[in-house]
């Protein structure tokens, strides 16, 4: 990771003194987080700590109670239609449940963002797809079916091409690598991997698995009590002595992570 | 990405009859002006070229697609084509859309022929069509069964719809069936004065309501609430796997599910019907008594005269099949969602019309017997 150049640009995501209450449930309280340009960012933490709600909070798909979220430096709840548009076209996002227009075929799927965000011809949209559409490994012949027809990990996989079809800036990924089986969850890790090298992208995911967190994310973020209980690589959290960190990182299954990826 | 020199205008020429020169920002805003370019560029007649790619300032994966496109159709007309001056960063991109490129070489993606698509649909009804027998089937197997052993009724399942599909429909029911009976009495009050028939005006509204009318709008209204309801609830519970939690609990779902809202709708909508008979008719005696000076008494007294009771029995024999109707396609539809949200809404939809299709081609069919019948 060239550190300097990334410290010297501006940040992607500001996240600052963010609070969010659903009624009398609070679920953030006071969240700072500041996302560099080319890192894999990871957002981690126990079944409901927000994390998810963080991240559609950045996206801007749900309000904030309190703060500012700063996208490519803008504020993300001030904007108009026609800028938020503009953000939405640098941006990418795939969805856990892939959010995949049922009533298009996987490719029209992908081609969406392309045909309706530029006048492309439609013989190149074609090329394209399936383009993005090999590049996350999904089989061809797949391309013309409904999403109804195709697996949970496959869904996720056409939701991944759709989000990098128009090569934006920035990937979110909701919980990639849930539910699918190990080699496909490793696959994936390594598609972002490449992605990142080949693209240049900058990566935020929400995730509890703790292989990818060692093996992908340049540095994580530990959400819980609403709050970031910790923010750096996984080495650094991994000496963190705080206890749900601990807790996070030392159970069974963390050691096992952490022991496979080579930390004493 | 695309930032930096974007002074340089996206562009691709050829230079010194041999050089093909490729400048600026090789991206998706810029694809269509460059796909523009290479439809009308005029190849040199050289067997070997130069793909000068120096001056490509940025490049995403769009352009790399068109750069690679671009230089394979060269290549299969036999042409030579070195490229030069490429970054490093864009090299690798342009690897990875020659890599990609050859798996998706192999597949044909043709559409399917009409006569194909013709047979895929004829299919697709054959399966619905056993489909549907089967489920009726199996509902007859069941019901058959609690029949004889009605213990195995879920009562309270009964009892619940009943309340929300009868009790609860009563207002609307009732308000509908009232405006129908003003409706026919007015339609007929001007055509009836003409003849100075007034008093026919009973036999009108009483036999058309009994006969027709009350379990007519009966049946479509239970459909629209009721049937469609049913639809929606049976798919969300496949979507959410409620229906195989129950399978593999060791229940049945015909009975759990189908034969409750069958049972109940079979005693609903005769109630219902005997409800809107009352309503409608009160309805018409109204206008009669306003508009054709038929005086309630009149009208109570011609009704009981004209309005022969086998009228009465006719509409009450069709409401429990519409019922049945209702249910078992309400219930049918919600079956046949195949575990995804989308499909709910199109089930339920499909749903509703089917029920009220079939309820009035039933009703048709009805007529025509009871004309045959003379009754």
């Amino acid at each position: 990771m060239p550190s300097e150049t990334l410290y010297t640009s501006n940040p992607v995501i500001e996240v600052s003194h963010v609070c969010t209450r659903f009624g009398s449930t609070v679920v953030h309280e006071d969240v700072n987080l500041t996302i560099m340009p080319g890192e894999i960012f990871a957002i981690a933490g126990g079944n409901g700590s927000g994390k998810s709600t963080l991240l559609r909070e950045i996206i801007g798909l749900h309000e904030q109670t309190e703060g500012t979220i700063r996208l490519f430096g803008q504020d993300v709840s001030g904007l108009g239609e026609q800028d938020a548009q503009n953000v939405y076209r640098r941006l990418g996002v795939m969805f856990q449940q892939g959010g995949l227009f049922s009533s298009l075929t996987l490719a029209e799927n992908v081609a969406v963002p392309l045909k309706e965000h530029t006048d492309v011809s439609s013989e190149l949209i074609r090329d394209i797809v399936a383009m993005k559409i090999a590049t996350v490994d999904l089989p061809m012949d797949s391309a013309g079916k409904f999403p109804n027809e195709l697996s949970g990990g496959m869904r996720r996989r056409a939701s991944l091409a759709r989000a990098i079809v128009m090569d934006p800036e920035l990937l979110f990924l909701d919980e990639p690598t849930a539910g699918l089986d190990p080699i496909i969850a490793a696959g994936f890790d390594d598609l972002v991997l490449q992605l990142k090298a080949v693209l240049g992208l900058t990566v935020v995911m929400v995730t509890h698995d703790l292989d990818s967190l060692w093996r992908i994310a340049d540095r994580v973020a530990v959400l819980g009590n609403g709050t970031i209980l910790g923010v750096g690589t996984m080495r650094e959290l991994a000496e963190s002595r705080d206890p749900i960190i601990h807790e996070y990182f030392h159970g069974p299954r963390g050691r096992a992570a952490q022991s496979q990826y080579g930390v004493s | 990405m695309v930032e930096s020199s974007s002074s340089i205008e996206p562009r691709i020429c050829i230079i010194e009859d041999m050089i093909i020169q490729c400048e600026g920002a090789w991206t998706i805003p810029n694809l269509a002006a460059l796909d523009h370019a290479l439809q009308t560029i005029k190849w040199p007649d050289m067997s070997e070229l130069m793909c000068d790619t120096m001056k490509i300032s940025a490049m995403d994966t769009g352009g790399a697609v068109l750069l690679h496109r671009t230089l394979m159709t060269l290549r299969k007309e036999g042409r030579r084509v070195s490229v030069q001056g490429l970054r490093a960063e864009f090299g690798e991109l342009l690897q990875m859309v020659s890599c990609n490129r050859s798996r998706i070489d192999e597949v044909d993606v043709s559409e399917p022929g009409y006569l194909s698509q013709l047979e895929q649909w004829g299919r697709q009804k054959s399966q619905q069509a056993v489909r549907a027998l089967d489920f009726v089937g199996e509902a007859t197997v069941h019901v058959s069964g609690a029949l004889r052993r009605p213990s195995l009724i879920r009562w309270r399942a009964v009892f619940h719809s009943l309340d929300r599909d009868g009790y609860h429909a009563l207002p609307i029911t009732g308000l509908l069936a009232f405006l129908m009976g003003v409706v026919i009495a007015y339609q007929g009050a001007e055509q009836l004065r003409q003849f100075g028939a007034n008093i026919f005006v009973v036999d009108l509204v009483g036999i058309s309501l009994f006969r027709e009318i009350s379990p007519l709008i009966v049946a479509i209204l239970i459909a629209g609430r009721s049937g469609s309801a049913y639809a929606a609830q049976i798919g969300t519970m496949k979507v959410t796997e409620e229906l195989d939690a129950v399978r593999t609990l060791g229940l049945s779902p015909m009975q759990l599910l189908v034969l409750p809202r069958v049972f109940a709708l079979v005693i609903a909508v005769p109630l219902l019907t005997v409800y809107a008979d009352i309503l409608g008719v009160i309805g018409g005696a109204l206008v009669a008594s306003s508009q054709l000076n038929v005086s309630g008494v009149e009208f109570v007294g011609r009704f009981e005269e004209s309005v022969a009771l086998r009228h009465f029995f006719l509409g009450m024999g069709k409401a429990p099949c519409f019922a049945v109707i209702i249910a078992m396609v309400g219930c049918y539809q919600g079956f046949q969602i195949r575990g995804n949200v989308d499909d709910v809404g199109k089930r339920t939809t499909i749903g509703v019309v089917q029920s009220i299709f079939l309820v009035i081609v039933f009703d048709a069919v009805c007529s025509i017997v009871f004309s045959w019948w003379k009754i």
